[in-house]
C-alpha cells in the first residue's frame, strides 16, 4: 500500500476502561490525506469502535477539532504529511471532559454561548415593514472578524485559564459576547458586561493570547478579552466615582 | 422506557428546523417545542452554504421574474402556487434575518448588497461574502437561544417515526452519548433533516447527509416526490468534493477547457462577454453546465487530473481586492485543500452531487399526506425547484418554507391532547430491535464501509449526470442485492456510550432505502428534463411526464411510483432558454 504513517490515538471507553490508554495504527500517508482521512481510513477499514465527532470536512462545521501533536487543530484542515515521518498524536481537545475516545463533552460551552446573550438586544424593534437596518461596509468591519467563530472549541483548548478556572467563560464565548456589543444594531452591551463581570475568570486572562494564536479562522478572541477587560475596568471608577450615575 | 412530549417535535436543527422552531415559539408561546437533531444545531450541513439567497429587494427586480426564472430553471416541474408564495415570502424571511442580526454584504449606504447568481435574470441574491448559509446558521442558532421555550436533544438520532391511525405521533430516539433510547412523543413532527448526498461517492454533501428524514417518512407510509432529479453542481474541487460557490462565476469567473476556451459558448448558453451577463454562458443554470461539462469530456476536451478529467475555473483577472472581499472563502478552500491560490493560478474543477430538488411530498404548507407530519428544507419536496434548483433559492427555501411549516404544525398541535400509550407498543418494538442491533458483533461479516461503497459506486454509474434505461434496470438490482446482504452488517463497536458505528449502521440502512427510491424514479421516467437527462429519451415529454413522481414504499419494501400534475398558475410550458436568445423567448412567454 505505498508509504504509511503511525497515528497514535487515545482509546477509551467508560464502561470498560479506568483511564485513557493509546492504541497505534498504520494509515497510507498520501498527500492530500488530511488527519481526519487517516482516521476514517481506520475507522472503514480496520477498527470501526474508534469514536471522533466530523461532518463537513471543509473547516466551517466546528466539529473535529482534536489535539494532534500537543496541538489543538481542526483535523479536516490537518494534513498527515506535515507530520511525516510521524507517528503523529491524535488526542481529545484538551480541557474538556472525555466522553469517547477522541469525543469531549461540550455542554458546558454550549452553556457558556447562551449565558453571554448571543442575539441581538433593543428597546425597541424596528418593524419589517420598515426596511433593513442601515450599516455600512466600516460598521460591518468593526465586528465581522468575530462573527467568523466556528465553535471549534479549539481556543479553549489552548487557553491556560479555562484550564486552571472551568467557571472562567473563555475566548469563544467572549469574543461572541463582543460580536454582538460592537454591532450597530444592538444595544445589549451593558447587560452583556454585567453577565461577564460577574466572575473573576476574565482578570486572569494575561494576554498570552494563545487563543488567537490557535484560532483556524482568525478570529481574535484575546481582543475582545482585552476590550472587556479595559470596558469592564471604566464601569468599575465610574461606578466609584459616580455612584448614582453609573448607568 | 423513557417517554417525554412536545406538542411540535422538529426533527432537525439547521436552517430549516431553527426557523421553524422559532416560527412555533412565536405563533403560540404556550406550545412545548422542541428540536432533536444528530448532531448540536450550529454544526447543521446550512453551514456549508456559500453563494447567497435570493429574494426581491432592488427596484427594477419583480416578484413575477424571479418567478419566472425559477420555474424556467426547473425546467417547469415547479408547482406554481409554491413559486409564487415562495418568491413574496423570500424578502420578507431575509430581512427578519437581518433583523436577528445576520451580517449581510452591504453597500457603502448601508442597504444590503445583492451579487448576480446562475439562472436569474436580475442581480437578487443576498450574500455574506461567501459564508451565507455559515452565517445565516448561526444567527438562526443564536437567536434560537433567546427562546427558552424551546428544548434541544442535541446529538440524539432518530431511528423511527410513531405512527398510529393514520396520524404521527412522535420518534423513536438513542442519545448518543449513553445509547439510551427513549420514545419523544409529540402531536406534530417537522422533518427537517436535509438531502441525501452522501448516497453517493463524490459529493459536496456533509458526512450527515443521509437522507434519514427522506427514510423515515417514506418507512412511515408519506410519499417521497420528485427523486429522479439530483444536482450536479458544476464546480467541486476533485477528490475532496469541497464546493467552490457559484458567486465565482457570477463575480466573473469562466469555464475553461484544455484550450483555454470558455466552452460553455458551445452549448446554447450564449456569446462569451468579457464581463459577467445575466442568465448568460458561466451564469447558466446548473444542469446545464455540469451536461456541457460531460460533452467536453467525451470530446477529449477537459484535462486529465490525478482523480479523473477537470475544466478549469479561473478567476485570475478579477484580481485579489475582489477575490478578498467578495470569495475569501474560495480563496481558504483552494490555498488550504488544493495548494493553489486562485489569485494567481486556475482552478480544476469537475461536477459534484449537490443538491436533491426532491424529498418528502408536501403541500405549499409543509404538510405530508400523513396527518401530523410535515417537512421542510431540503428533505422536503414542496415543489419550487422542479427539475433543476437555481442557486441561492434553498437559503430562502429553508425560511420561507421553516416558518410555514412551523405555522401550519403549530396550529394543527394546539389544543390537542397528548399522544395516549397504544403507541408506546411501537415504541417498545422499536427500542428491542435497537437493542439488537447494538449486540450485532461483526456476524455475517459485512462491513459498513463495503456496502456503502458499493451503493454509491452504483449511484454514480446509474443515477449521474446522463442516464439510461439500462443502467438503471442493473443498479436497481443491485440494490436489492445490497438491502439483502444488510443485515448481516455487523458491528466492532460493544459500547453503548457514543457508538457512531451503530449511527452509521443506522444511516446506511436509509441511505440504501433512499437510494432504491431515486433509481426507481429516474428508472420510470422515460424523457429527459432538468437535471434528469436520459440518453434512451432524449426529449422532454409534457404529455406524459409534466408531473411530480411520487414514490411509495410496497409492503416487501420495495418502491412504487406514482403521478401528480404539476400545478400551472400563469407560466405555461414553454421552451428553456439562456443566452442571447433568452429575451425575446421571455417576451413572448410574458
Amino acid at each position: 500500500m505505498g508509504e504509511t504513517i503511525e497515528l497514535e490515538v487515545t482509546r477509551y471507553t467508560p464502561e470498560r476502561d479506568r483511564e485513557p490508554s493509546r492504541q497505534t495504527y498504520a494509515v497510507p500517508l498520501r498527500k492530500d490525506w488530511t488527519v481526519l482521512d487517516g482516521l476514517n481510513h481506520i475507522k472503514d477499514r480496520e477498527d470501526g469502535s474508534l469514536t471522533f465527532r466530523w461532518s463537513c470536512r471543509m473547516g466551517i462545521c466546528g466539529s473535529c477539532g482534536m489535539m494532534v501533536n500537543g496541538e489543538p487543530k481542526l483535523t479536516c484542515a490537518t494534513f498527515l504529511f506535515r507530520y511525516a515521518p510521524g507517528p503523529v498524536r491524535v488526542e481529545p481537545l484538551r480541557y474538556f471532559p472525555i466522553i469517547r475516545d477522541l469525543v469531549v463533552a461540550i455542554n458546558d460551552f454550549m452553556a457558556k454561548l447562551q449565558a453571554v446573550k448571543p442575539w441581538i438586544i433593543r428597546e425597541e424593534e424596528k418593524a419589517l415593514a420598515e426596511g433593513e437596518y442601515l450599516q455600512t461596509p466600516q460598521q460591518l468591519e468593526v465586528y465581522k472578524q468575530y462573527s467568523m467563530c466556528i465553535n471549534c472549541m479549539i481556543c479553549y483548548a489552548a487557553c491556560p485559564v479555562y484550564g486552571l478556572d472551568p467557571l472562567f467563560a473563555g475566548p469563544a464565548a467572549i469574543a461572541l459576547a463582543q460580536r454582538y456589543n460592537m454591532d450597530s444594531r444592538d444595544q445589549g452591551a451593558a447587560e452583556r458586561l454585567s453577565i461577564l463581570s460577574q466572575h473573576e475568570g476574565i482578570w486572569g486572562c494575561t494576554f498570552v493570547g494563545e487563543c488567537t494564536k490557535v484560532c483556524p479562522k482568525q478570529v481574535d478572541p484575546a481582543g475582545a478579552i482585552q476590550q472587556y477587560k479595559l470596558t469592564a475596568a471604566k464601569k468599575w471608577i465610574q461606578g466609584l466615582l459616580m455612584p448614582w450615575g453609573a448607568k | 422506557m423513557d417517554v417525554s412530549f412536545h406538542d411540535v417535535l422538529l426533527v432537525g436543527g439547521g436552517g430549516a428546523g431553527l426557523r421553524a422552531a422559532i416560527a412555533v415559539a412565536e405563533v403560540n408561546p404556550k406550545l412545548n417545542v422542541a428540536v432533536v437533531s444528530k448532531v448540536y444545531p450550529m454544526r447543521s450541513h446550512t453551514v456549508s452554504a456559500e453563494g447567497g439567497a435570493a429574494a426581491v429587494i432592488k427596484p427594477g427586480d419583480s416578484l413575477d421574474e424571479h418567478a419566472y426564472d425559477t420555474i424556467s430553471g426547473g425546467d417547469w416541474l415547479s408547482d406554481q402556487d409554491a413559486v409564487e408564495a415562495f418568491v413574496q415570502e423570500a424578502p420578507e424571511e431575509l430581512l427578519r434575518l437581518e433583523h436577528w442580526g445576520c451580517p449581510w454584504s452591504r453597500e457603502p449606504d448601508g442597504h444590503i448588497a445583492v451579487r448576480a447568481f446562475g439562472g436569474m435574470k436580475k442581480m437578487r441574491t443576498w450574500f455574506a461574502a461567501d459564508k451565507t448559509g455559515f452565517h445565516m446558521l448561526h444567527t438562526l442558532f443564536q437567536t434560537m437561544l433567546k427562546y427558552t421555550a424551546i428544548a434541544r436533544y442535541d446529538e440524539w438520532f432518530v431511528t423511527k417515526l410513531l405512527v398510529d391511525e393514520g396520524r404521527v405521533k412522535g420518534v423513536v430516539a438513542v442519545e448518543i452519548m449513553s445509547g439510551r433510547v427513549q420514545a419523544i412523543t409529540a402531536n406534530a413532527v417537522i422533518l427537517c433533516t436535509g438531502g441525501c448526498g452522501r448516497v453517493y461517492p463524490f459529493t459536496t454533501n456533509a458526512n450527515i447527509k443521509t437522507g434519514d428524514g427522506m427514510a423515515l417518512a417514506y418507512r412511515a407510509g408519506a410519499p417521497l416526490k420528485d427523486m429522479e432529479f439530483i444536482q450536479y453542481h458544476p464546480t467541486g474541487l476533485p477528490f475532496t468534493g469541497i464546493l467552490i460557490t457559484e458567486a465565482a462565476r457570477a463575480e466573473g469567473g469562466w469555464m475553461l477547457n484544455k484550450d483555454g476556451y470558455r466552452y460553455l459558448q458551445d452549448y446554447n448558453l450564449g456569446k462569451p462577454e468579457p464581463k459577467p451577463v445575466l442568465r448568460s454562458m458561466e451564469l447558466g443554470p446548473r444542469d446545464r453546465l455540469s451536461q456541457a461539462f460531460v460533452k467536453e469530456m467525451e470530446k477529449g476536451r477537459t484535462i486529465d487530473g490525478p482523480y479523473g478529467p477537470v475544466v478549469h475555473l479561473d478567476l485570475r483577472h478579477l484580481g485579489e481586492k475582489l477575490i478578498n472581499t467578495k470569495l475569501p472563502f474560495v480563496r481558504e478552500l483552494c490555498l488550504k485543500y488544493e495548494n493553489i491560490d486562485p489569485v494567481k493560478e486556475m482552478i480544476p474543477v469537475r461536477p459534484v452531487v449537490h443538491y436533491m430538488m426532491g424529498g418528502v411530498h408536501t403541500d405549499i404548507n409543509g404538510a405530508t399526506p400523513l396527518a401530523g407530519l410535515y417537512a421542510a428544507g431540503e428533505v422536503a419536496c414542496v415543489s419550487i425547484n422542479g427539475a433543476n434548483r437555481l442557486g441561492s433559492n434553498s437559503l430562502p427555501e429553508l425560511l420561507v418554507f421553516g416558518a410555514r411549516a412551523g405555522r401550519a404544525a403549530a396550529e394543527y398541535a394546539s389544543g390537542r391532547k397528548p399522544p395516549d400509550g397504544a403507541i408506546l407498543a411501537q415504541a417498545l418494538e422499536e427500542e428491542r430491535s435497537i437493542e439488537e442491533q447494538f449486540l450485532r458483533r461483526g456476524q455475517g461479516g459485512e462491513r459498513i464501509a463495503a456496502i456503502r461503497e458499493d451503493m454509491q459506486k452504483a449511484m454514480e454509474n446509474s443515477v449521474g449526470i446522463y442516464r439510461t434505461g439500462s443502467a438503471l434496470q442493473e443498479a436497481g438490482k443491485h440494490l436489492r442485492e445490497l438491502q439483502e446482504r444488510f443485515p448481516n452488517v455487523g458491528l466492532d463497536d460493544r459500547s453503548r456510550t457514543f457508538n457512531t458505528e451503530f449511527i452509521a449502521r443506522c444511516e446506511l440502512s436509509f441511505m440504501l432505502d433512499v437510494a432504491e427510491s431515486m433509481v426507481e424514479s429516474a428508472l420510470r421516467r422515460q424523457e429527459s428534463r432538468g437535471a434528469h437527462q436520459r440518453i434512451d429519451f432524449p426529449a422532454r415529454e409534457d404529455q406524459n411526464y409534466l408531473a411530480h413522481s411520487l414514490v411509495y414504499r410496497s409492503q416487501e419494501g420495495t418502491p412504487r411510483v406514482e403521478y401528480l400534475p404539476v400545478k400551472i398558475t400563469r407560466w405555461p410550458p414553454g421552451q428553456r432558454v439562456y443566452g442571447a436568445s433568452a429575451e425575446a423567448s421571455q417576451a413572448k412567454a410574458g
